[in-house]
């Protein structure tokens, strides 16, 4: 311990700043991937331990992932998981922001439907999704309908909380310079929901993913969902595993390379110093 | 002064204005409250603090539509109103130029705004965020985009307080530089007396809560003739006709 503390420090003396910038920016790079590779290993070395069908090690399961990748199966049923996310995301960011944003400008109205919101709240997404598919037909408008207000009353009770706080003064100053409705809600209403809208968007991605596999499961003859139901079935956890961690690294890309930018660009006001 | 017929910019008439607190107490900020401002002149709200002048400014802006009487707002021209808020309320999420180019109506958002900003000192931070300014600059930059507008009327709350004595003074200059370039009829509100005899063709001089007119004080003499000899002679003769106006 003590000999790494001393490298460390000899390695990255005060004058030398700009190789200390730089190790400052690889170093956590850098251990994210030392820490993946580690999980690989132990993974690896569990799978030997315990040799099972039922618990491929990572040669297999990347095996798997290469020849779904091949024949196309993969890339076509991330497509199409991807886009019910997005569409269930974009329903519901924009259903559970206009009715957060009224029920926080208007205190009656909240009084009023706030019952609602925490009923909805508590209904599990399984219920939304079974009844979805009764009432509306297993197809894809039920299903993504499904998904969006199980995501719904959190991007209310969120953007809610985000109306609450919004400055009268900037819709004041609105009102005398005679904005019009569009200039309202780019230049006043959104950028003062933005870190709202981003907390709503983080939570809402993760929380939206993993009800669409649901729903696809349940009712839907395509999407990752439906392959890991199928895998399920002929008992092929390697294809499993290879569908779900292929998913995950297409979201935590999305994360990467979409939200965090984008969220970067919005706030570039704030973060310079005054 | 004014021939017959000619129409008053800004006239205005609230009988009443009482704010009801959620508890039921009742303040009453305005009574029989009455004054004119002539076209293209530069007049002062003048009055203690918590007398109601902000509560007239927002009635005259629209902002506040509870209350009972009346006003008229200029006709003709451009018809927009501007306002100066207390605060310099920029978006900070928006540069300084677009915090001004944000308040034009459609046809002038392309206009040209160097003339403005060279003015106002502004030119080399137009594209400043409104956090990266002092509040001096803050509050030029809130002049900038009320007078951008070219408005008929301008409303002006308090501009220049809390700012030190120097900054205040620097700003009132270019706020004359700016107005006279373009003379609009304005109303501003203020405590501060030697600020309203610097800048104003009349000062309304209001009582303490529920606030109506003591009186008119017109300044006559032009504002380049106003030096401090002249300066301490109006205030003796503020003084004489408003002996108990501080
Ligand atoms: N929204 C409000 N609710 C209750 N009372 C108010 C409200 N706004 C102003 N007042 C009261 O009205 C009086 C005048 O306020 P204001 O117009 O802001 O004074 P000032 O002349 O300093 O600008 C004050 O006594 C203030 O307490
Ligand atoms: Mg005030």
């Amino acid at each position: 311990m003590t000999a790494l503390g001393t490298d460390g420090t000899r390695d990255a003396p005060p004058s030398m700043s700009g190789r200390r910038s730089l190790a400052t920016a690889l170093v956590p790079a850098l251990t994210v991937a030392v820490s993946l590779l580690a999980l690989c290993l132990l993974w690896n070395l569990a799978a030997s331990v315990w040799p099972s069908r039922a618990f491929p090690g990572p040669a297999q399961v990347w095996q798997v992932l290469l020849r779904e990748a091949a024949n196309g199966d993969l890339f076509y049923h991330l497509g199409v998981t991807l886009g019910r996310v997005a569409a269930a995301y974009i329903v519901a960011m924009i259903i559970g922001s206009v009715i957060g944003v009224l029920l926080g400008s208007y205190r009656r109205v909240d009084r009023f439907f706030n019952p609602w919101v925490i009923l909805f709240l508590n209904i599990p997404a399984l219920v939304v999704i079974v009844l979805g598919y009764i009432w509306f037909g297993l197809n894809e408008a039920a299903a993504i309908g499904a998904v969006a207000v199980n995501k719904i009353p959190n991007v209310v009770v969120t953007m809610r909380e985000g109306a609450r706080t919004l400055d009268p003064s900037y819709a004041e100053m609105a009102t005398v310079y005679r904005f019009g409705r569009l200039d309202r809600i780019r230049h006043i209403l959104l950028p003062q929901l933005q870190p709202y809208l981003a907390a709503a968007s983080r939570s809402g991605i993760s929380l939206i993913w993993k009800i669409v596999l649901v729903v696809e499961l349940l009712g839907r003859s395509n999407g990752v969902g439906f392959q890991i139901h199928l895998y399920f079935q002929l008992f092929d956890v390697a294809a499993i595993l290879a569908y779900t961690l292929a998913f995950v690294a297409v979201m935590l890309f999305i994360e990467l390379l979409l939200v965090q930018p984008v969220e970067r660009h919005a706030t570039r006001w704030r973060r310079r110093p005054a | 002064m004014q021939p017959v017929g000619a129409v008053v910019p800004l006239k205005v008439d609230i009988a009443e204005k009482t704010f009801r607190s959620a508890r039921g107490v009742s303040i009453t900020a305005l009574q029989d409250l009455s004054f004119e401002v002539r076209q293209g002149e530069f007049a002062c709200l003048l009055g203690p603090s918590g007398c109601g002048k902000t509560t007239t400014l927002r009635i005259l802006l629209g902002l506040d539509k509870d209350f009972s009487g009346s006003f008229q707002l200029p006709q003709g021209g451009s018809n927009r109103i501007a306002a100066v808020f207390q605060e310099p309320t920029l978006l900070p999420w928006r540069t300084v130029e677009q915090n001004v180019r944000l308040a034009l109506p459609k046809s002038l958002r392309a206009k040209n705004l160097d003339g403005l900003f060279d003015t106002l000192g502004l030119a080399g931070m137009r594209s400043l965020y409104p956090a990266e300014l002092s509040l001096g600059l803050a509050r030029r930059a809130a002049l900038a985009r009320a007078f951008a507008t070219e408005p008929a009327v301008l409303f002006l709350d308090e501009p220049f307080v809390s700012l030190d004595e120097q900054t205040a003074e620097r700003l009132r200059h270019l706020l004359l530089t700016v107005w006279s370039a373009r003379p609009t009829t304005a109303l501003m509100v203020t405590h501060n007396l030697r600020e309203a005899l610097m800048l104003s063709d009349r000062i309304i001089v209001l009582a303490p809560r529920p606030t109506h007119v003591l009186g008119v004080f017109d300044v006559r003499l032009p504002r380049q003739h106003r030096n401090s000899q002249v300066m301490s002679d109006l205030l003796r003769s503020f003084h004489h006709r408003f002996p108990d106006v501080t």
